[in-house]
């Protein structure tokens, strides 16, 4: 190396680089854990969202790139994303999963692989599988340096963004009528329906947030990382789920504590490890954690019903 | 629908539930003396398929449990074969105990565990595995790295050495007639009803004395064993394995073959995974829905769960 980073401010560097990975995790968890909360459902294409939110992303700021250069177009195509994948996280949850609703899990978590597929293998087609690249025309390495290491704007935006939207969904879902709602489906549905709760109307409004907040994802490392392919919602979507595990699924904070949680301990991991263990590290924990504590660190332990 | 279902039971009837798989016994038998070796070669590969969605029925269908990692379980048997073929020079019909062994390890390393919780941990721990399988055959040295292992030697069965893919042909449907054996036997038992209870309902099955995941446990390393033992005749018989073989969409692939084909319905498995395997060659040229195929899969996924949840071809509810 020509720079001579002492071992700790590697190890800080890559902290750094873990918070952001963990974002990207934690914002696609909140979706899983919001869903498994409230239908018990584990959403299989939601990986796949945050793939097309990343695309839209793209192709929006394509688009728009002539006509608003920079940041604001950057985020105009973010907002564009998160619209398009709500919609579609609606349109599957309306279509697909709606129909479903009280017949036996397994249907319906077959049915949302059903899902992932139809939008993977549209993706897939639509960009003949080959990667799209995004230039912002920003300089990715500018920042600031604190010490020996260097926290770029970029990623300054990106974990401000998440800490503002985690925040956000925090307040929403503990302070107001709607996220009350959630919280009443999540314990007992049929109980819900009685009390004159649109028990519908609140599970798709689950769908639109969870679906617009792994947009949101999908379109800030389409940003961060400048390169976008059909099939990077498989690993996320799995990792995510493996965040919302840890955390305890159907917690919000568990979703983003496991969230940043794990992306921290990969990124050192791959620091002391081989960087082609990464995954067998993430899913070793995964597995791990079902042994030790299957409620995760925030979950309730919870009797299934019946 | 209704006709189809009039079609299904018209097979179901007592004459024909043996006479169909008789007769289609005797014209597989006797195919090889007409057919080329590329048409065998695709016969080879659905009654593969058959074998692997007749393992992961043990699983899907009848227990209910869903696992989306199933190449792993043959992609275990593979390599262990493979690897003491190779590096240990042990003979082929030797290596199946071990294949069995290390697949009923994996299975309890992997089940016990998680079947004690929600089922639908099972699912992404399975996919999780499936997935640390396939890294660590693709970092190791012993397993040959990305390009895998190759040249595995071809076994010999009574001073027969099994070169020629009509050889091949018959030792699998020799094994789709044992796998299909063990299934039938397994689904009549009292293990086998007990099985479906679980699937069915749950909590009732715990509430009547079923020992609900210990049968969970035991339906998964039956799969396993299924599918390792598979896996060790595909590794035979390709001579080469690797990594890329067992991928997600493989597993997808079989998942799919069990459900689309009727779960825990045997006919319905089979003609589930011939389907699998002999679309893709039919297709092959067209090329639209070559490309589009899984895209199509996925909808008729949803469509069959929303119309005909039991899949095309379900097991008949006895009252």
């Amino acid at each position: 190396m020509v720079f001579a980073l002492s071992k700790w401010e590697v190890l800080l560097q890559q902290g750094v680089n873990g918070l952001i990975l963990g974002s990207f995790y934690a914002l696609v968890a909140l979706g899983y854990s919001m869903v498994y909360g409230i239908i018990k459902l584990l959403n299989f294409a939601h990986g796949d969202i945050y793939m097309t939110g990343a695309f839209v992303c793209l192709s929006v700021f394509g688009v728009l790139s002539g006509v608003l250069p920079g940041w604001a177009g950057i985020a105009c195509s973010i907002v564009a994303a998160m619209i398009f994948s709500a919609v579609l996280g609606w349109l599957a949850q309306r279509f697909a999963y709606r129909p479903l609703l009280g017949a036996p899990r397994l249907s319906l978590l077959i049915t949302a692989i059903g899902v992932s597929l139809v939008i993977y293998n549209t993706v897939m087609a639509i960009t003949n599988s080959q990667p799209l690249f995004f230039t912002s025309g920003l300089d990715n390495a500018a920042g600031i340096k604190i010490g020996g290491i260097t926290v770029t704007y970029i990623q300054l935006i990106l974990l401000s963004v998440a800490a503002c939207v985690m925040i956000g969904l925090t307040l929403f879902i503990g302070s107001t009528r709607t996220g009350k709602a959630m919280r009443a489906i999540a314990l007992d549905q049929d109980t819900c329906r009685l009390m004159g709760i649109n028990v519908n109307k609140v599970i798709g409004l689950t769908f639109l947030l969870g679906s617009a907040l792994a947009a949101l994802a999908g379109g800030l490392a389409c940003v961060y990382y400048g390169n976008v392919q059909y099939n990077m919602g498989y690993t996320i979507g799995i990792k995510a789920f493996t965040a919302a595990v840890i955390g305890g699924i159907g917690s919000i904070p568990g979703a983003m504590l496991g969230g940043l949680l794990l992306g921290l301990l990969e990124a050192v991991g791959t620091q002391l490890l081989d960087s082609s263990w990464k995954d067998v590290f993430a899913f070793g924990l995964l597995i791990l954690i079902l042994i030790l504590r299957p409620n995760g660190l925030l979950g309730k332990s919870e009797i299934e019903r019946m | 629908m209704k006709l189809l279902d009039k079609a299904f039971r018209l097979l179901g009837s007592k004459g024909a539930r043996y006479g169909v798989p008789a007769a289609l016994l005797l014209a597989m038998t006797a195919l090889p003396f007409f057919l080329d070796d590329y048409a065998l070669h695709v016969l080879w590969n659905a009654m593969f398929y058959a074998l692997l969605a007749l393992g992961l029925n043990v699983i899907v269908g009848y227990c209910g449990l869903c696992d989306l990692g199933y190449a792993a379980k043959f992609a275990i048997g593979a390599y262990t074969t493979g690897i003491l073929m190779k590096s240990f020079g042990w003979n082929f019909w030797l290596t199946l105990p071990m294949s069995i062994l290390v697949a009923v390890i994996t299975a309890v390393i992997i089940g016990a565990p998680t079947l004690k919780l929600r089922s639908d941990y099972l699912a992404i721990v399975t996919l999780g595995f499936a997935e640390i399988v396939r890294i660590t055959a693709r970092n190791l040295p012993i397993t040959g790295s990305a390009s895998g292992l190759n040249a595995i030697a071809r076994p010999s069965l009574f001073g027969l050495r099994l070169t020629k893919i009509s050889h091949w042909y018959y030792v699998f449907l020799v094994l789709v007639v044992i796998f299909v054996f063990i299934s039938n036997r397994l689904r009549h038992s009292r293990f086998g009803r007990a099985l479906a209870y679980i699937r069915e309902d749950e909590d009732a099955a715990q509430a009547m004395g079923v020992d609900t995941t210990r049968y969970k446990l035991y339906a998964y390393m039956i799969g396993a064993v299924l599918g390792g033992v598979t896996g060790s005749f595909f590794a035979v018989t390709m001579t080469s394995i690797s990594p890329g073989s067992f991928d997600f969409t493989q597993s997808a692939n079989i998942l799919l073959a069990v459900i689309l084909g009727g779960m825990g319905k045997i006919p319905g498995v089979i003609a589930g995974a011939a389907f699998f395997a002999i679309f893709p060659e039919i297709f092959r040229d067209v090329p639209i829905v070559g490309n589009m195929r899984m895209l199509f899969f996925g909808l008729l996924l949803i469509v069959v769960m929303i119309t005909r949840p039991q899949g095309f071809w379900p097991e008949r509810k006895r009252g």
